[in-house]
C-alpha cells in the first residue's frame, strides 16, 4: 500500500532519515516511535504529499504523494476547541466529505446518509447534534476518526492522535483504529510517543532516533539491545504487565515530552 | 437635562429627514450583511484584534485621502489592504499576527490624527472616519460601498466551505486537500475590504459592533452552521437599520445607537446560551459520555 524506496528527508542541512526502505501491507499496523524531531511527523506530512522527499522514491498505491488524496485518512491529536465554534459534531463529519469543495454547498441527501453512516461506524450517534466546542476530548477523537473515513480511504495516517486523552478514551480509540483496519484492510501508520495503548494491535515498529532508524516486529525492534545501539547510550528495556517500560537516558533525548512535534520550515 | 435627552432622540419632521437618509439605510442593510457573514469567519479564525488593527490603518488611509481631496472610500480601502497584507505576509501565526497587529495600529491611528491635523475642512468629517457619520451617504459613496460590498459577498460565496474547514482544523483541511496556506492571506484581504466601507458608516473605532459582535452574539444561541450566518446577518442589520432610525433628527452619529443595539442583542443571547448550556443545549442520548461500542 505504501512503499518507500531509499527514502531521505532532509530540511537543509539537517538530515532527518535517510535510506529508508519500508513497504506498508494493507490491513498492517505500523507504529512510528522515536524522540520529538527524530522526523515522524516528517513522514506523516511526507505521505501526505506536503514535504517532498530529498531522496529516493515514495508510492502509495503505485503512485506518488499526492495532496488530498482520497485514498488517506488523517487522524491529527485532539486539540482543546472553542466552545463557540459553529459547528455540531455531523458538521465536522461532513466537512471529511465535502469541506475541500468550494462554494456554500447544500447537504444532499446522499451526504446526510453518509454523515449519519459514519457517525454509527464510530459510535458518535447520541451526540450528533451536540456543537463540537462542548465534547470530551475522547469524543472529539472519535469525530474526527470519523471525519478521516469519510473518503473510505485505503491508508489511516495517525498522529499522536491519543495525546492528552484519560486511558479510558486511549483504549476506546486505539480500538476502533484497530477494528477499521481489521474490517476493512485498511493500513494504519500511527506516530506515538507511548506504544502501551496499541502494544496488542502493532505488526511492526518504525523507531527513529537522530537520523537512524529501526523497522522490524516489537520483538525486534523493543530491546534493550537494539534500543541501546540506535540511542547510542545504554537503555533498559522491560517487558511487565503486557506493557513496555523503558528505562536510561531517554529523558535528555526528549523521549518522554509528548506535544512539541518537530513541524518543518 | 430635557436638552441632552432631545439630542439624543428626537423624532420631530421624521418624515421628511426620513426621504433624505435612504442611502444610509440601503448602505446599512448591506453592511448589516457583509458584517453578518464576515463576522462568523472573524470569530471562527480569532481575529477581532486583526479587524481593529486593519481599521486603523484604513482610517489613516481615509483621512490622507480627505486630506488631498482624493475619495474616502478608496483612501480606507487601499490603507485596509495595505493593513491586510502585511498582517497576511508576516502574521501566519496567531502569536506573531498580535503582536504584528499590535505594532501597526497605533502607527495608523498616528498617521490618521496626522493627517486630519493637517486638513482644513469640516470637522464632522475628520470625527465621522472615527466614531462614525451624522450626515447622509451620498450616491458616489454608494456606489463604492455596493460594488466592494459585491466583491467580499462574491469572495465569501466560493471561500466558505473550505475556509469553514481551514478554520476548524488547518492541518486536516490541508492534508484533504484545501489551500490552507493561500486561504489565510486571501481571506485577510476580504476581511481588509469589509472593514474599508464599515468604517465609512460606523467609524474605525467602532467596527468591532458590526465585524464581531452580531457574529459572537449568534454563536451562543446555536452551532448549527447555517443558523449562526443567518442569525449574525439578521443582528447585523437590525443594528445597522435600527441605529440609522433611531439617530435621524438627534445630533449624534449613528455609531452609538448601532453599538448599543448590537451589544443589547449580544446580552439577551449570551443570557439565552448561559440557560440552555444547563438545560437542553448539551443534552444527548442516554449515557453519552460513556458511549457504548462502535456499532458496526
Amino acid at each position: 500500500m505504501i512503499s518507500l524506496k531509499e527514502a531521505a528527508l532532509s530540511y537543509g542541512e539537517r538530515v532527518l532519515w535517510r535510506d529508508l526502505t519500508l513497504d506498508v501491507e494493507p490491513g498492517e499496523f505500523l507504529v512510528v516511535l522515536g524522540p520529538n524531531g527524530s522526523g515522524k511527523t516528517s513522514l506523516l506530512r511526507a505521505l501526505l504529499g506536503e514535504v517532498p522527499l530529498s531522496a529516493g522514491t515514495m508510492t502509495i498505491g503505485g503512485r506518488p504523494p499526492r495532496r488530498g488524496s482520497p485514498l488517506i485518512g488523517y487522524v491529527p491529536q485532539q486539540k482543546a476547541m472553542s466552545p463557540a465554534m459553529p459547528l455540531r459534531s455531523r458538521d465536522l463529519v461532513r466537512l471529511g466529505i465535502d469541506g475541500h469543495r468550494w462554494g456554500m454547498g447544500r447537504a444532499g441527501r446522499a451526504v446526510r446518509a453518509r454523515v449519519d453512516e459514519l457517525l454509527a461506524e464510530v459510535g458518535a450517534e447520541s451526540y450528533a447534534d451536540v456543537p463540537i466546542g462542548t465534547l470530551s476530548g475522547g469524543e472529539q477523537q472519535r469525530l474526527r476518526i470519523a471525519q478521516a473515513l469519510a473518503t473510505d480511504p485505503r491508508i489511516l495516517l495517525c498522529d499522536e492522535p491519543l495525546l492528552s486523552l484519560d486511558p479510558h478514551h486511549q483504549q476506546a480509540v486505539a480500538e476502533l483504529i484497530d477494528r477499521r483496519r481489521r474490517r476493512h484492510d485498511t493500513a494504519v501508520v500511527f506516530v506515538t510517543h507511548e506504544i502501551n495503548p496499541v502494544l496488542p494491535m502493532v505488526d511492526r515498529v518504525l523507531y527513529f532516533v537522530d537520523g537512524r532508524f529501526r523497522a522490524g516486529t516489537v520483538r525486534e525492534v523493543m530491546t534493550s539491545h537494539t534500543l541501546s545501539d540506535l540511542y547510542g547510550t545504554p537503555v533498559e528495556v522491560i517487558r511487565a504487565g503486557g506493557r513496555i517500560l523503558m528505562a536510561g537516558a531517554l529523558d535528555a533525548a526528549g523521549h518522554h515530552h509528548p506535544g512539541g512535534e518537530e513541524h518543518g520550515p | 437635562m430635557n436638552d441632552v435627552w432631545h439630542q439624543i432622540f428626537n423624532f420631530t419632521d421624521y418624515g421628511a429627514l426620513l426621504a433624505l437618509v435612504r442611502n444610509s439605510l440601503i448602505a446599512g442593510a448591506i453592511l448589516g450583511i457583509v458584517g453578518g457573514l464576515v463576522g462568523v469567519f472573524v470569530m471562527m479564525r480569532d481575529l477581532p484584534f486583526a479587524v481593529h488593527g486593519i481599521s486603523e490603518l484604513s482610517f489613516a488611509g481615509a483621512s490622507a485621502a480627505l486630506l488631498i481631496g482624493a475619495n474616502v472610500v478608496a483612501g480606507s480601502l487601499v490603507g485596509s489592504v495595505v493593513a491586510a497584507s502585511i498582517i497576511g505576509a508576516l502574521g501566519m501565526r496567531a502569536r506573531d499576527r498580535n503582536s504584528i497587529i499590535g505594532v501597526l495600529m497605533p502607527f495608523g491611528l498616528g498617521l490618521g490624527v496626522l493627517f486630519l491635523a493637517l486638513y482644513k475642512g469640516r470637522a464632522a468629517n475628520k470625527f465621522g472616519l472615527l466614531t462614525g457619520q451624522i450626515i447622509a451617504v451620498d450616491t458616489p459613496q454608494l456606489s463604492w460601498l455596493a460594488a466592494t460590498s459585491a466583491v467580499v459577498l462574491v469572495a465569501l460565496a466560493v471561500l466558505w466551505r473550505p475556509l469553514t474547514f481551514a478554520s476548524v482544523d488547518p492541518e486536516v483541511a490541508a492534508a484533504r486537500g484545501v489551500p490552507v496556506r493561500a486561504l489565510a492571506p486571501i481571506f485577510t484581504i476580504v476581511l481588509g475590504l469589509a472593514v474599508a466601507i464599515s468604517i465609512q458608516i460606523v467609524g474605525a473605532l467602532l467596527v468591532l459592533a458590526l465585524l464581531c459582535t452580531p457574529a459572537a452574539a449568534a454563536m451562543r444561541v446555536t452551532a448549527s452552521p447555517v443558523r449562526v450566518p443567518l442569525l449574525s446577518v439578521l443582528f447585523a442589520t437590525v443594528s445597522m437599520l435600527g441605529g440609522t432610525l433611531l439617530a435621524l433628527g438627534s445630533s449624534v452619529p449613528i455609531s452609538p445607537y448601532v453599538t448599543t443595539i448590537s451589544f443589547l442583542i449580544y446580552l439577551v443571547c449570551r443570557g439565552i446560551g448561559a440557560a440552555r448550556s444547563r438545560g437542553a443545549w448539551t443534552r444527548r442520548g442516554a449515557g453519552a459520555t460513556r458511549t457504548a461500542g462502535p456499532v458496526l
